[in-house]
């Protein structure tokens, strides 16, 4: 391949003093290769997303798009659906010549992702763009494809060589995986395995695209960059950790992936212990990918793996049934459309977890997340201890509570303080008030989406925001035993599941999962 | 979903006591009437304006969207103006979505005369919100109040091109440096330029190559001479170059500066055809003859490099045009970060005046 001559030289390569002080870090240049270019995430958030990259200047000098997919079409007819997607779903309504410019540089390969001529063809074309942009190009392998494709597309990628450096030095390959990576311990690990057989963990990025919102991240700056809170958390004071993500919707028309997936597998084994191992974790030694993740890693390993004889004490399953949302009369889930008959799949989960560690024994992390409950909320609630002692008359008062810290992700980021005040008046007694911050308030950037951050950081090499192969594979260790303790038996589920009216609080099992004295709050 | 808030106050020959108490009276009845309203508390801008060109400057602001601030106070200043008159509105845009918050931001205008000069500050401190960063914004020049009103600001904003000499414009802006963090126009529309060379000499086959650059050519619009002034300040600073006093040629400012390895002819000149403030291109030429130029197009900064070995490629670094609002905007929003490149950039710039 004829690109600009001499570009490795082996010596050490200096720094760039022109980055200094910019907000947007350059991206090195590449090819972006989409592996289900056709599919629903890449119409309605990986194209948007790149789209909105390039309205704000933030894509690589040179970038390229391939997209891969089963469909015969031509370039021309990809490339007018990609600006109908990004049309479509955008964030902001496209300027008409960035959307030109961006298109420009957009190929398409068709066909089946177990034939050899698709990546012949591919790396035809990613030689092509590499003529074009006379110079090397990073390569990112984006599998938003179903999960039964992607060790078929690794391999495909390692045996055609795409995978490689080659010749060494040119150029950074790397891999972006889509959830799920797998759907039990078993499966994940395999799944690794043939990843890695092709693939450097260095070059892998398994996307929780919940770890690219802003809110996650907000939790990182909340408890390391705030000094007051660190010396209370710890088993001292922290008395209970809830988490809540609820959904007041139902399953639209994903019964056909929701059934087979459920609530644990769906939020708990990814999204949902990744904000636990935030709310838990060490402070890293700095924030490089790997103390992040070793930081995580650590938590995850401290929490005991589920047993058959715990399961039931620490594990909550439900579905919801006909009921009532928003003043609307809503189906059960058994009567959405799609749902199979007798289906067992849980709508509705909640966990007692424990982190055992120094930090953390004893202190119980609560999880639970579901459809159609009564509000969408997104919430993580730190119980602290009651005070040791109470001075206070309680008659006549709701009572002095302990103070109770709330980080709220959606559907407004804050932080709220649960205080205890005195009532004005002649006597002294006491209810709680609460003290919020607001994020929405207090900034004038407008967030921008998952996607836009995961898909730049993939491109700089920046793992921080991924998921890493141990620690998929722990987050599995914890809920594996679980999904095979409810996964359904010839004649009946193992463990019965429960039910709950749609609109309410989930089912009242859950309340079997609390200590004694401790509630769940209201969604 | 939350109705859009447009609440009004106004009254003649008030004081700072009653606006201060209508705007918590308008706040509160705000939120009484949907508790989802909840003011924004970000930022306070001041904006001391001759009040006969306020309505072009109250344009200019509702442009800027989001990046309004959270307390806007408009001192509208009319010499003769013995009465002190003020409105008060809050509004909001409503939720993005059913539930969410709908931010209120708060904007104050002030009409004053001569005869309050003396005791601006006593006016503007009750209006401003305590412990919010305050950017202090003069559009019309009054460098004197400027100075007045610096001790409530964390931040100035400015345009250095608003001033028709440039060696003026630089020495203002040095001066406003020892005193607050300068959010500086002229600057922030360079930034597009300045991140697109830093990712033309990022990649390591090219990375060394930026410390042989023997030729920069700056063409900027014929009233933004600092603009090209600071870009090239920029480059002198980073890349550890020398500079002197550049001296002046036709409608061009040329000279040499002194890289480690090599002089590097610097030149920035007038390009009449340019019709908005700023740049138009730049060009550069490192020693082993690699030669980039990087000029406005449309969807983005067009880039055209001819290698060493004479092989020349052309190509468009996409990014929408942000406009004179959005810049104004990105400065409101740049009140609240640091960009420790500018001093430097300004103080190569200021030893390069002719």
């Amino acid at each position: 391949m004829a690109v600009a001559a001499g570009r490795p030289t082996g010596r050490p390569e200096p720094e760039n003093p022109l980055t200094a002080g910019l907000e947007r870090l350059p991206v090195a240049p590449t090819t972006l290769v989409i592996f289900g270019a056709t599919g629903d995430l890449a119409r309605r958030k990986l194209l948007p997303a790149l789209y909105n990259l390039a309205h704000e200047g933030a894509l690589p000098e040179r970038f390229y798009l391939v997209g891969v997919s089963r469909k015969e079409k031509e370039h021309d007819d990809f490339r007018a659906e990609c600006e109908e997607a990004i049309r479509r779903f955008s964030r902001r309504k496209p300027d008409d010549s960035v959307l030109a410019s961006l298109l420009d540089n957009v190929k398409y390969v068709p066909g089946t992702f177990d034939d050899e001529a698709v990546y012949s063809e591919l790396g035809t074309v990613l030689d092509e763009f590499e003529q074009q942009a006379g110079e090397p190009l990073n390569r990112a392998f984006y599998l938003s494809t179903a999960p039964s494709f992607f060790p078929v597309i690794v391999e495909r990628l390692g045996a055609s060589k795409l995978a490689r450096d080659d010749p060494p030095g040119h150029r950074e390959v790397r891999l972006i995986i889509e959830k799920p990576f797998g759907t039990t311990l078993e499966e994940a690990r395999e799944l690794n395995r043939r990843v890695l057989a092709i693939f450097d963990e260095t070059q892998i990025y398994r996307i929780d695209h919940y770890l690219g919102k802003e809110t996650v991240q907000n939790m990182m700056a909340f408890r390391f960059a705030n000094g007051m809170f660190e010396p209370l958390w710890n088993r001292n004071y922290i008395d209970s950790v809830q988490i809540t993500a609820a959904e007041d919707i139902g399953i639209g028309s994903r019964a056909d992936y929701y059934d087979s997936s459920g609530a644990l597998r769906d939020l708990i084994q990814n999204h949902m212990l990744q904000l636990l191992c935030h709310v838990a974790m060490e402070p890293p030694v700095n924030f490089t990918a790997e103390e992040v993740r070793n930081e995580k890693v650590k938590v995850l390993q401290a929490i005991p793996e589920p047993t058959v004889e715990t399961i039931p004490k620490l594990a909550v399953r439900a579905q919801y049934g006909h009921g009532h949302v928003g003043g609307e009369d809503v189906p059960g889930y058994m009567q959405e459309e799609g749902v199979p008959e007798g289906s067992v799949t849980e709508t509705y989960a909640a966990l007692r977890l424990e982190v055992d560690n120094w930090r953390w024994a004893g202190v119980p992390f609560y999880l639970r997340t579901g459809k159609r409950l009564a509000r969408k909320i997104t919430e993580i609630a730190v119980t602290l201890k009651p005070v040791p002692h109470l001075a206070f008359s309680q008659q006549g008062s709701l009572g002095v509570q302990p103070n109770q810290l709330v980080l709220a992700l959606q559907p407004n980021e804050g932080v709220s303080l649960r205080l205890g005040a005195k009532i004005p008046g002649t006597r002294m007694i006491i209810r709680p008030v609460n003290m919020e911050f607001l994020y929405g308030t207090a900034f004038l950037s407008q967030s921008p989406e998952a996607y836009e951050r995961l898909i730049t950081d993939a491109m700089r090499g920046d793992a921080t925001l991924f998921t890493r192969n141990d620690e998929v594979e722990a987050q599995w260790r914890v809920c594996d035993p679980i999904v095979k303790a409810w996964a359904p038996s010839d004649t009946q589920s193992a463990v019965p599941i429960a039910s709950y009216d749609a609109g309410s609080q989930g089912p009242e099992e859950a309340d079997g999962l609390l200590r004694e004295g401790d509630s769940w709050r209201a969604i | 979903m939350p109705a859009r808030s447009d609440a009004v106050w106004s009254e003649q020959g008030t004081t700072p006591d009653a606006i201060e108490a209508a705007l918590r009276e308008l706040l509160m009845e705000v939120h009484a009437e949907n508790d989802n309203f909840v003011p924004a508390r970000v930022l306070n801008m001041i904006a001391f304006v001759d009040r006969q060109w306020s309505g072009e400057i109250a344009n200019r602001l509702r442009g800027v969207g989001r990046y309004h601030a959270s307390r806007l106070l408009v001192l509208a200043y009319e010499p003769r103006r013995e009465r002190l008159d003020a409105r008060v509105m809050i509004a909001s845009d409503g939720a993005d979505a059913p539930g969410e918050l709908a931010l209120l931001r708060e904007t104050v205008v002030v009409e004053l005369g001569k005869r309050h000069l003396d005791d601006l500050l006593t006016i503007a401190d009750p209006l401003v919100v305590t412990d919010l960063p305050t950017l202090l914004w003069s559009p019309h020049g009054h460098h004197d109040i400027v100075a007045e009103l610096l001790s409530l600001a964390q931040a100035v904003l400015l345009d250095s091109v608003d001033e028709p000499i440039a060696r003026d414009a630089l020495e203002r802006a040095w001066s406003l440096t020892e005193q607050a963090y300068v959010v500086d126009l002229a600057w922030l529309r360079s930034t597009p330029w300045r991140e697109r060379v830093a990712a033309l000499f990022d990649p390591l086959w090219v990375r060394r190559e930026m410390h042989a650059i023997k030729r920069v050519t700056v063409r900027h619009h014929e009233a933004s001479t600092v603009a090209a002034m600071l870009l090239a300040g920029w480059m002198a600073s980073r890349l550890g170059w020398r500079v002197g006093s550049l001296v002046s040629h036709g409608d061009a400012l040329v000279g040499n500066v002194h890289a480690s390895r090599q002089d590097v002819a610097l030149r920035l000149e007038a390009a009449p055809e340019l019709r908005v403030p700023g740049l138009e291109s730049l060009e550069l030429e490192t020693a082993s003859g690699m030669q980039l130029r990087l000029g406005r197009g449309e969807g983005g900064l067009r880039a055209h490099r001819r290698d060493e070995r004479g092989e020349e490629r052309e190509w468009t670094l996409p990014g929408a045009s942000r406009g004179e609002t959005g810049v104004l905007g990105e400065g409101i929003r740049q009140a609240l970060l640091r960009d420790p490149t500018y001093v430097p950039a300004l103080s190569a710039a200021r030893a390069m005046l002719p």
